[in-house]
């Protein structure tokens, strides 16, 4: 075990730092939002225009982002480090630079492409997926097909160089602004229920696909339905075998849970949980003072710190090859459960101003964590409910038996 | 940068975990609970020749020189077995003699100490939760040591025990030899009885005074709550996996009961808050030796962390046991007991937590 900022890092972090004031200007820099305000906190604060793609490029030619993708798709191809990991992120967040886009299409569809995609589809999605250029969202599950989505049922049918899908996708996160979905669809639907399915790519602009909003609990509708009436996708569209999807999208809901699993969020939230805590005065004095909430911020901090190391461990894991086994198919309930309480802390932190709404300046950090707090619901659904998590971690990271299911 | 174990240090714990499971099964661990003193000397001995005892001890003391982290996967292991014994105590004492940068005193003891000779013991807190080192009452004038010690682990045993007292200069650490005219111990009964208890006292007991004064003390606190953190990481893995264990052969409503997704979630749960866990208790530990700024505040978060996890898993491995869980023949009750002394000893979960938030510089 080695976890030291040795001189190697020190040296590592100068020539980031290097890098960051050469390629991202002071102009760059008051022109980016705040890294630590709410949109950071939901993902949402990127950017894609060509000023920051010509500025992706060249730290994915560095190695600094991507890393975990191969150079020749467009990644940055380099040996899983936990500290370098660290470093980079530091250091881009506290230059305000764009960083990594958090989001299905880099965290879940480039990965998969990377190992299933064909040549054709690798050098078509994957670099412009990384930069943010083409955005993705995912449809798999349907009204009737949530925990149980192996059930779904919307229908793909080869008719001569096209399939013809017909069916319905619900819950599909930021499909209203997406130029592709990555789709499962049921293409057999005589095999078993597993075996009928296979892995789509469908342009959002296919006529007969159309989106209509949800608005979700936060007030906001980020997630949609989506219909297909007859939508016409090329046959050389899937990934994988025809039949073979489900086992396809079993690596990208992996890459998925990574994604939430990721303690980045939980960090961010649980900083300005503290600066809150600082700055916030009730009955006269910061909440900080308060022992009850030092004894809570405290018991947090160790489930974050866990998290965080234990996110370590799953790094470098995979550097060596290595199948982690239960402290990876725990991370999401993990992480998401120490999100929760985050929320939960900060929004009693607040005491009676705590009920005010998300953006109201006279809220403490104009009511971010009311977001963050909200936030944290979509996110303990999203990959898997909690429940379905439970299973999983019982069946496969404890080796009990099966629950009695079809 | 590597977030793991070596191989080497895996198969330190393996070669343990194997050792144990041969020569302390469960029932050896009951003959030593109801023991008069609660040490085997022929177990001591037999983990002295496997190296355990001389990890910690620097080489030109005759041990092996190595880290807390590995010290540490050797009371991960002894939580995982339940072993009864003084090593908790022991090993602070070798920290402070360490740490203390005291040949004289290193010389004399440390390579008995490698070698399984002898058992040292640390005589540290006063009781009542009072764990300010600026307030202990025990106090050294002119090599004499006179003061009380409410909760020291074997003190009966040890060959020597390192007491944290105060003279005209402030905190610091005195070594008192066993049999040292005007010491007395009163055994104690405690829920654990893998770690025995007495109270000791002393009454111009002749004392000789150790280098070094807080820094020294609060390193082998540290390290001793890095130890407690270890072991219950250790027990808690064994709880869990007994309860799995009999949640796959159970068999209730002509069903295992780990079919049921009540019994699983459960489960599930445990596994979900544990299986971090372990990274949290490895950096600690490395925090210890490497990254020293940040060792004191993880020690006090780990240990607050882990007992709470200890305590947690040995209730629900319990309940989902039904009756049996609750016998003293099934063997759970001794992890249980020994939950509840990681707890206790060298301050509460809140207690530590406190300090973590006044070392944060909140």
């Amino acid at each position: 075990m080695n976890l030291s900022f040795s001189a190697e890092y020190e040296k590592f972090r100068e020539e980031v730092r290097q890098f960051l004031a050469e390629n991202w200007t002071e102009a760059d820099r008051a022109a980016t939002p705040d890294a630590e305000g709410v949109g950071a906190m939901t993902g949402a604060a990127l950017r894609t225009d060509d000023r920051a793609t010509e500025f992706r490029r060249k730290a994915i030619a560095r190695g600094y982002m991507y890393r975990h993708i191969p150079k020749l798709y467009g990644g940055g191809e380099q040996p899983p480090d936990p500290l370098k990991a660290t470093i980079l992120a530091d250091e881009f967040r506290r230059a305000r630079a764009p960083f990594e886009i958090m989001g299905q299409g880099p965290s879940m569809l480039a990965p998969t492409l990377v190992v299933h995609g064909t040549e054709a589809q690798k050098q078509q999605f994957v670099e412009g997926t990384l930069l943010g250029r083409i955005r993705w969202c995912q449809g798999y599950s349907e009204p009737n097909a949530g925990s149980d989505l192996a059930s779904l049922r919307t229908r793909g049918v080869l008719e001569g160089d096209h399939w013809v899908v017909n069916g319905q996708k619900i819950w599909t996160s930021n499909a209203q602004d997406a130029d592709w979905m990555f789709a499962l669809i049921r293409t057999e639907p005589d095999a078993p229920k597993h075996d009928g399915i296979t892995y789509m790519l469908i342009d959002m602009k296919t006529p007969g696909l159309t989106v209509r909003p949800l608005r979700q609990l936060t007030g906001d509708a980020d997630f949609n339905e989506v219909f297909f009436d007859n939508v016409r996708v090329p046959k050389d569209s899937i990934v994988g075998e025809r039949g073979r999807g489900w086992y396809v999208s079993r690596s990208t809901l992996k890459n998925e849970r990574a994604l939430i699993g990721n303690a980045t969020f939980a960090r961010r939230t649980f900083d300005g949980l503290q600066m809150m805590a600082q700055f916030t005065e009730v009955r006269g004095a910061p909440v900080i003072k308060d022992p009850v909430f030092r004894d809570k911020l405290v018991e947090l901090e160790g489930h974050l710190l866990a998290a965080e190391y234990n996110g370590h461990r799953l790094l470098t894991a995979g550097g060596r090859g290595e199948d982690p086994g239960l402290p990876g198919i725990v991370t999401k309930l993990h992480t998401t459960t120490i999100g929760y309480h985050i929320g939960k802390l900060a929004m009693d932190m607040m005491s009676d101003r705590g009920c005010l709404a998300p953006g109201e300046q006279n809220a403490p950090a104009a009511g971010m964590f009311g977001t963050g707090y909200m936030w944290y619901f979509g996110m303990a659904l999203g990959g898997g409910a909690p429940n379905i998590q439970r299973n999983v971690i019982a069946e496969r990271g404890l080796g009990l038996p099966r629950d009695p299911r079809r | 940068m590597d977030f793991g174990l070596s191989e080497d240090q895996v198969l330190l714990k393996d070669t343990i975990h194997r050792w144990l499971d041969v020569e302390c099964p469960t029932t050896r661990v009951r003959a030593i609970m109801e023991s008069d003193d609660g040490h085997d000397v022929a177990l001591w001995k037999g983990l002295a020749e496997l190296g355990v005892t001389a990890l910690g001890v620097p080489q030109e003391h005759g041990g092996a020189g190595l880290d807390l982290l590995e010290v540490a996967l050797a009371a991960q292991e002894l939580g995982w077995n339940c072993t009864p014994g003084p090593f908790l105590g022991s090993q602070m004492a070798v920290t402070a003699l360490v740490e203390s940068g005291d040949e004289a005193h290193a010389k004399r003891w440390l390579p008995a100490v490698a070698a399984g000779d002898a058992v040292l013991t640390f005589a540290l807190g006063e009781g009542l939760g009072e764990h300010d080192l600026a307030k202990l009452a025990t106090r050294a004038d002119g090599g004499k040591l006179t003061g009380e010690k409410p909760l020291v682990p074997y003190a009966q045993v040890a060959d020597a025990i390192v007491v944290a007292a105060h003279d005209a200069e402030g905190p610091g650490l005195w070594l008192v030899e066993r049999g040292a005219p005007g010491a007395t111990f009163t055994t104690l009964s405690g829920i654990d009885m893998t770690r025995r208890l007495a109270m000791a006292r002393f009454d111009g007991t002749p004392a000789t005074k150790l280098c070094g004064g807080t820094k020294v003390i609060e390193r082998a606190r540290d390290a001793g709550l890095i130890l407690l953190a270890f072991d219950c990481y250790g027990g808690a893995s064994r709880c869990l996996d007994m309860t799995v264990g009999y949640a796959k052969t159970r068999e209730q409503f002509g069903h295992v009961i780990g079919e049921f997704q009540g019994v699983k979630h459960q489960l599930a749960d445990l596994a979900t808050d544990l299986a971090p866990s372990e990274s949290l208790c490895w950096y600690t530990a490395h925090a210890f030796d490497h990254v020293r700024d940040k060792a004191e505040r993880h020690a006090a978060i780990a240990k607050a962390h882990m007992t709470d996890l200890f305590d947690r898993v040995t209730r629900y491995a319990i309940e989902l046991h039904g009756g049996i869980g609750f016998t003293w023949e099934y063997d759970l009750q001794l992890w249980w007991r020994r939950a509840v002394f990681d707890r206790a000893f060298l301050g509460e979960a809140r207690y530590l937590r406190a300090r973590a938030a006044d070392l944060a510089g909140w």
